[in-house]
């Protein structure tokens, strides 16, 4: 059964996140775990904000994932508590969030002062905030002062 | 069958409309803002809402048994079955009664939610503990525009001070709880909101000095929202919210 789950988590590894497709919805912290009851796979999720409009979308991905590798009985489970936290995004996410052009989130929570987010670009923290509220609910937008270039923070939560 | 908990279901309901309608306002600015982020920026906190009344239909709908959805909880309730504060659906006239309208309810709905997290209800105390979280940017997105337009050019006070005449009214139904509410609250699943009056005054002070605003005092209250009596612009907003499922009723894509 440990195999089984383990087999269930390395097909997660490849749904992909809709609206940042470079992250696996393992990647954002968005399982929480992964329960097998006889010949049914229980996969309990946690939406990363109230509103996500992905959230539908990941949920419909992560059955079809399964049921195309072959398992029947899927059950996606949503659950509200512990609240989602950029603490449970992976190292390895934040790097392919970077890769990508979004600067991953940073600790404390909050939004950081101006000048201590990098540019994902050219790296230079000579950056400000534009608005906090960006191009999906997880995102803030900033622009850096060196090389101009406006890009998304995700902000950490 | 068991007789379903009515005083939680309107409670839930009290909830879910009230972001709901706040939601939908806020949306009827999708693309007209004055610049993008700030469109950018209003929708955004539109669709936080939109999520959270989500979250309290569902659980409304769950409750209350009745086969019923979320969507028909939206989507089919009349006028006077929806229970959302008056505030909320007050018009968005200019930019300045938009913020205005969001800051006095978001730094309502903080003070409100930091309490309701600890809900004897387990579901209430997750939904409220994670919208906490979004509600955190939306006070301090509102206030910031509270004090960039009482604090601004002579128009933009202007605009503030009729903001502060159309509004203030309707902020007294807040603090005045409904029966469902007292009795929720009495069993440890809501809160009293009449308790958050005092900080809440304090706070609206607070910006509203940085702001170089007065806040008024001894004002007349409406109320009536909580329990389905409605200002005039309730009829309009639910024949546009509701519209597609009362001409196409049971219609899904
Ligand atoms: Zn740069």
């Amino acid at each position: 059964m440990q195999d089984e789950i383990k087999n269930i988590t390395a097909i997660l590894e490849t749904v992909s996140d809709p609206e940042i497709p470079v992250l696996s919805v393992t990647d954002m912290g968005i399982i929480r775990e992964v329960k097998m009851n006889g010949d049914s796979v229980e996969v309990i999720i946690t939406p990363t904000y109230t509103g996500c409009p992905a959230m539908d979308m990941i949920a419909m991905n992560i059955r079809l994932a399964l049921i195309e590798k072959g398992y029947r009985n899927v059950i996606i489970t949503s659950v509200l508590s512990p609240a989602w936290t950029t603490d449970w995004m992976t190292e390895s996410g934040k790097q392919k969030l970077k890769a990508y052009g979004i600067a991953p989130p940073q600790t404390p929570s909050g939004i950081p002062s101006d000048g201590t987010i990098a540019c994902p670009q050219c790296h230079s923290t000579n950056t400000r905030c534009i608005s906090e509220f960006g191009s999906t609910a997880c995102k803030a937008l900033y622009q850096c002062n060196d090389c101009k270039e406006p890009f998304d923070y995700f902000k950490c939560h | 069958m068991m007789n379903a908990d009515n005083n939680l279901v309107n409670y839930l309901l009290h909830l879910a409309d009230t972001t709901l309608i706040l939601s939908q306002r806020n949306s009827e600015w999708c693309g007209h803002g004055p610049v993008l982020e700030q469109d950018i920026a209003l929708t955004n906190i539109a669709l936080d809402l939109l999520g959270q009344s989500r979250n309290f239909y569902q659980y409304a709908a769950i409750v209350s048994g009745n086969n019923h959805t979320e969507d028909t909880l939206a989507y089919l309730r009349t006028e006077r079955e929806y229970k959302n504060l008056l505030l909320t659906e007050q018009p968005n006239g200019d930019w300045a009664q938009t913020i205005l309208r969001q800051y006095l309810f978001s730094q309502f709905q903080y003070l409100y939610f930091e309490q309701l997290q600890y809900s004897a209800d387990t579901q209430i105390a997750a939904i409220t503990a994670k919208a906490l979280k979004e509600i955190k940017y939306h006070v301090r997105w509102s206030s910031e525009w509270v004090i960039r337009l009482g604090d601004g050019t002579e128009e933009s006070k202007v605009r503030m001070n009729a903001a502060i005449i159309t509004l203030w009214p309707y902020t007294g139904e807040m603090f005045m709880p409904a029966s469902y509410e007292q009795t929720i609250a009495f069993r440890g699943i809501g809160y009293d909101c009449s308790e958050l009056k005092e900080i809440w005054q304090q706070k609206v002070k607070t910006i509203f000095e940085e702001a170089t605003l007065i806040v008024p005092e001894k004002v007349f209250m409406q109320t009536g929202g909580k329990n389905g009596t409605h200002t005039e612009n309730m009829g309009y907003i639910l024949t546009e919210l509701q519209y597609v499922q009362r001409a196409y009723p049971n219609c899904e894509w």
